[in-house]
């Protein structure tokens, strides 16, 4: 077998096993949308603030359901032992990896835009303001996924490894929650968006060029 | 003597200028002690603890 | 490899090594510290704008110097644990990070310390401390990190690959707040940047950054000898040169 073919089998493994924990993917959903709705809660129902605030409010509960998925990058590998086959395969595990990220890109971020689309329209985003946020999570959105993934690799079978988790990875998000939210802010006063998309999209190739190694390195290091 | 005192009033913002460098004292003295209690019980972990097979 | 022309990068080696160095190198950082606080604190002119409080400066600027350049030094003896195997790079590393958030942490109080009454308030989202906080956090993360993984030589490879992703995120998360800083709040006075610092208050400044750099070698080899006992607990040499302490 090719080292693509490999990394292609990865990804429908993974498909399929999201395929088949629907509920589970579901999850994190409801605890993006729980999220976005405590804050017209906290800060009261005032349409003109909660209007300014949501694209930040998005993007914040955003980040927070994904950092809450990432232990299952590698958790049920590592408990099956399949992680260590992984591992051990004699095909380049930086390509591997990706196959894994890839599939958890798709059953993670991708629900999580609709989402942000859905909730956004319903809570009374304009058109501009909407698109550049689910835009920009388009293309920050692989980033998070990356460089999420390191960190679940670094500290996959430790106990409260979520905790740890959130604290080795939201510094490191800081970047695109900047540029993902300033896109959505330019965009609501009708200001070009260009500049905050281009960057968005280089940080996600920058991470795609070199966190596949760094999450094969972090892996030999746990496992090895 | 009133050197002294204008030196330390440090043009009314001695509370400031003070406690930075109160701070500054407080852990540059602390990253000397704390490691240097830590081998200190190290040592008493290892002196009271039975040899372990040796590794080369 | 690296062992073989440096009989230093063992750690038996560079444990009695940083044992001779350390007074040496505290002692020149004491006599640093004395002649840079002399200079900075009562020889130095005040501040035709700021007073006397940028006196601290003498303390904030090179703490955020270290802060940076300690997090190069841990990401640096990381890779060469991680890469060439040297397990003083291990040791180095992790001997680095308690001391890299300290002089992070420091940083940071004396700049809400110098920010109360230059800009009335503890704290400003201006883009140096931003980033400056956001490195507090990439250190405590590692520090999590390494307590959290019981087998100190997993636990320095895991640590490693985190530097070395932070080292390459570190300008990256610093430039992004830049922008970020300057769009939110339009052109800021930022206090350090004096266009041209008077030499009486530039030499001060130059001894106290390498009063630093001394007092963290100095502690680093303390920290180091601390770290070594832990790493090498098991090992024969280390069993018979505690044994030799003992008895003599």
């Amino acid at each position: 077998m090719s080292a693509l073919a490999a990394t292609t089998a990865v990804l429908h493994r993974d498909l399929r096993r999201g395929w088949r924990r629907r509920g589970d993917v579901a999850q994190p959903l409801i605890f993006f949308a729980l999220v976005v709705y405590l804050f017209p809660i906290a800060i009261g129902p005032l349409p003109e603030t909660l209007r300014t605030l949501l694209p930040a409010i998005l993007w914040v509960a955003a980040v927070l359901a994904t950092i809450l998925t990432l232990p299952e990058v590698f958790a049920a590998d590592h408990a099956d032992g399949s992680l260590e086959l992984l591992v051990t395969s004699p095909h380049p595990l930086a390509l591997l990896v990706l196959g894994k990220i890839a599939a958890h890109w798709c059953t993670g971020a991708v629900p999580l835009m609709v989402m942000s689309a859905a909730l956004g329209t319903l809570l009374g985003l304009d058109a501009a303001t909407l698109a550049a946020i689910v835009g920009g999570m388009a293309l920050g959105t692989p980033l998070l996924a990356l460089v999420g993934s390191l960190a679940s690799a670094l500290t996959v079978g430790l106990r409260g490894g979520t905790m740890l988790l959130a604290l080795i990875t939201l510094p490191l998000y800081i970047p695109v929650l900047i540029f993902g939210t300033l896109a959505a802010r330019n965009a609501a006063l009708g200001l070009p968006v260009a500049a905050e998309m281009f960057f968005l999209a280089g940080l996600s190739v920058l991470a795609l060029t070199l966190t596949p190694f760094a999450i094969a390195a972090a892996l030999r290091a746990r496992l090895g | 003597m009133k050197h002294l005192q204008e030196f330390l009033a440090m043009g009314g913002y001695a509370v400031y200028v003070w406690s930075a460098y109160g701070l500054g004292l407080v852990i540059l003295v602390w990253n000397v002690v704390a490691p240097r209690r830590r081998e200190r019980q190290l040592r008493a972990a290892l002196a009271t603890r039975p040899t372990r097979r040796p590794q080369p | 490899m690296f062992k073989r022309f440096h009989p230093y990068a063992s750690p038996k080696h560079f444990h009695r090594l940083a044992q001779r160095l350390s007074p040496w190198l505290f002692g020149l950082s004491a006599v640093l510290f004395a002649a840079g606080l002399t200079g900075g604190l009562v020889l130095a002119p005040a501040d035709y704008q700021q007073g006397e409080s940028f006196r601290i400066i003498y303390l904030h600027v090179p703490s955020a110097w270290m802060s940076m350049f300690v997090y190069l030094v841990m990401a640096s003896a990381g890779a060469a644990g991680l890469i060439w195997k040297v397990k003083l790079g291990d040791i180095i590393a992790r001997a680095c990070a308690p001391l890299g958030a300290s002089f992070t942490f420091l940083a940071l109080a004396t700049g809400s310390l110098w920010g109360k009454p230059m800009w009335g308030t503890w704290w400003v989202w201006d883009a140096r401390l931003t980033s400056e906080l956001i490195l507090l956090f990439l250190y405590l993360g590692y520090l999590a990190l390494q307590s959290a993984i019981e087998d100190r030589r997993a636990a320095a490879r895991a640590g490693a690959v985190l530097a070395i992703v932070g080292v390459v995120n570190i300008p990256i998360i610093h430039y992004s707040v830049v922008w970020w800083s300057t769009l939110h709040q339009g052109a800021t006075v930022s206090k350090f940047d004096a266009p041209s610092m008077a030499t009486s208050m530039l030499i001060p400044l130059l001894l106290m950054a390498l009063a630093f750099k001394a007092y963290f070698l100095a502690v680093l080899m303390v920290r180091a000898r601390c770290e070594i006992l832990a790493f090498e607990q098991h090992t024969a040499w280390l069993r018979a040169e505690l044994s030799d302490e003992r008895t003599s």
